[in-house]
């Protein structure tokens, strides 16, 4: 999933400037799961900075929607009938998908109300980690299912460096080394001949290095 | 604070678990305990029931302060409820310390069923705090 994390409350009140009415939207999706911008949060964000608001002696109207996903323009859609003239702007609590989504969609000011992070899944509840780069060509089968893109620091793929000690990487000691799980899963499997093979340098330009993707399936498009 | 003839009578909010507070609280009546009717008390099945949303909106309508009252840390009922409302209560004093109605306003406390005296005392000392600290800065026009 999208991992994201909210912004403090006084940067979006700053954002936000003088409004008196706005449109508090969540998304249920990945921010949902990590718990930073589903209906709990649209609800809690809310009532803040309605207080905020109240406190400075202004009045604040929030309408509180959660799209089931705000990277879909069926969904998306779905909020029309919230945009009135006296909306002065929308704040979104998706990732920066959902908020370009909607301010792609409707003629009105959109402000984040998170910081989108990174790619990764839950650890624990309320843990998250990123696990994968994005980097458009997967190499996982080669590395037991770790990926050296993301979590090693340097992102080397004929690893480890210098700086792996007792299987902590140099960069921070809370940082596992990727190297070191690779290695030690790949013996685990019996498999560590996959590392005898020299990886080639990547290329990145199947990542952001080719600039904004895309991907076409002829197949199911309905137009 | 107190600029107004009448005295600041605080309208306080304790969100209190079944197994202990509330408990608590009938055994305080029981033993004819006095303590201030500014408090208003919201049973809960657990303090892990603790919504951070519904502190919230407590401010919000008016409270001048709010607290939840669990059982003792390694007592609760469902196991880890308490601790788990320590944590969002945590939570929700930095929000309000955001927001700018201050975290003070919100405490946890930890007692058993069997503490009537404890109820009140906590009733007592959350009252004065609150009565110390002064309205919701919400209810003041252009705080």
């Amino acid at each position: 999933m999208i991992v994201a994390e909210a912004k403090p409350l006084a940067e979006i009140a700053e954002l936000l400037g003088e409004v008196r009415k706005i449109l508090v939207v969540g998304c249920g999706g990945c921010v949902t799961v990590c718990l930073a911008g589903g209906e709990k949060e649209v609800g809690i964000m809310a009532a803040a900075l309605r207080m905020m608001y109240k406190k400075k002696g202004k009045e604040l109207e929030t309408i509180e929607v959660t799209l089931t996903r705000q990277c879909d323009p069926e969904y998306v859609q779905m909020l029309e009938k919230y945009i009135t003239e006296d909306v002065d702007c929308i704040l979104s609590l998706a990732c920066g998908v959902g908020v370009q989504f909607l301010a792609e969609r409707y003629n009105k000011w959109v402000i984040p109300a998170l910081n989108t992070k990174f790619a990764g899944g839950t650890i624990e509840h309320g843990v998250w980690e990123e696990r994968c780069g994005l980097c458009g060509e997967c190499i996982l089968h080669k590395t037991g299912g770790i990926c050296p893109i993301i979590r090693c620091s340097k992102s080397i793929l004929n690893g480890p460096c210098g700086g792996s000690q007792n299987g902590r990487c140099e960069v921070n000691k809370d940082i596992p080394c990727a190297w070191q799980l690779i290695y030690d899963r790949l013996k685990a499997l019996n498999k560590l001949e996959l590392l005898l093979e020299i990886q080639p340098p990547k290329d990145w330009s199947k990542a952001r290095d080719g600039g904004p993707r895309k991907v076409v399936r002829e197949d199911v498009r309905i137009e | 604070m107190g600029n107004s003839s009448t005295p600041f009578e605080p309208k306080i909010i304790a969100f209190c678990c079944y197994y202990c507070a509330y408990a608590a609280a009938d055994l305080a009546g029981s033993m004819r305990l006095q303590y201030p009717a500014n408090v208003r008390l919201i049973e809960m099945p657990c303090t892990g029931k603790t919504d951070v949303r519904v502190l919230l909106e407590a401010f919000e309508n008016g409270a001048d302060g709010v607290y939840v009252a669990g059982c003792l840390e390694g007592d609760c009922h469902f196991l880890k409820g308490n601790i788990r409302a320590k944590k969002r209560v945590q939570y929700a004093k930095r929000l309000l310390d955001e927001i700018g109605i201050g975290g003070e306003r919100l405490e946890m406390f930890n007692l058993s069923g069997s503490m009537g005296p404890r109820f009140a005392e906590i009733a007592q000392e959350f009252t004065e705090k609150i009565r110390k600290l002064g309205p919701n800065p919400l209810k003041k026009p252009n705080a």
